[in-house]
């Protein structure tokens, strides 16, 4: 195991708590707005880290280039669909807990 | 190193199976919901660590047109399918 592989296996480690820290708050949060927060802020930031560690054992650029294209899509699309829910979610009047 | 990839992939998809059994308890649409945006991005992460796994490059690919789908799909929903019990026939978004 090359020094390579073990911050890559670090990286991994790092990727799995976050989205274990996502999949928690999802049952932990009350209601849907924090749902919404936990979903689309935690896992960008496991799916991140997990892509870090595939960017390190990458064999060529092109490869390197569609993985940072992944995550920079994922992570717009969690923003504005994240803004979308939440607006509707507020003009359709969805409860929140204080 | 195959079993780090094997690891994050069965951690990963433990992850995806807690949520869906949570999402499929609840009754309302916008909680469904979230199971979408749930598969959006650890769907994708499981995409490209399977795939890494089983050493299969194009992989990468499938998880570039996930992640654009999961885009379409959430404002799909947003501006069209979300239905409230109170209003049904009132769906104008």
């Amino acid at each position: 195991m090359s020094i390579l592989d073990a911050v890559s296996a670090a990286l991994l480690i790092v990727a799995v708590f976050f989205f274990a820290a996502g999949t928690i708050a999802l049952i932990r949060l009350p209601d849907l707005h924090s749902r919404l927060h936990a979903l689309t802020k935690a896992d960008n930031v496991g799916l991140g880290f997990a892509v870090l560690a595939m960017i390190l054992q990458a064999e060529n650029w092109a490869v390197v280039f569609k993985l940072l294209l992944t995550w920079i899509l994922i992570i717009a699309s969690g923003a504005s669909v994240c803004f979308l829910i939440a607006n509707r979610a507020r003009r359709e009047a969805v409860p929140t807990k204080q | 190193m195959t079993i780090v990839w094997w690891g994050t992939a069965i951690c990963l998809l433990i992850n995806i199976v807690v949520g869906l059994v949570f999402l499929t308890s609840r009754k309302s649409s916008e909680e469904s919901l979230l199971a979408a945006l749930l598969f959006g991005t650890t769907g994708v992460a499981l995409t490209l660590i399977v795939g890494k796994a089983v050493g299969q490059e194009r992989s990468v690919d499938i998880a570039v047109v996930f992640a654009l789908l999961a885009a379409v799909l959430g404002v799909a929903f947003a501006r069209f399918g979300w239905f409230d019990e109170n209003k049904k026939g009132d769906r104008e978004p």
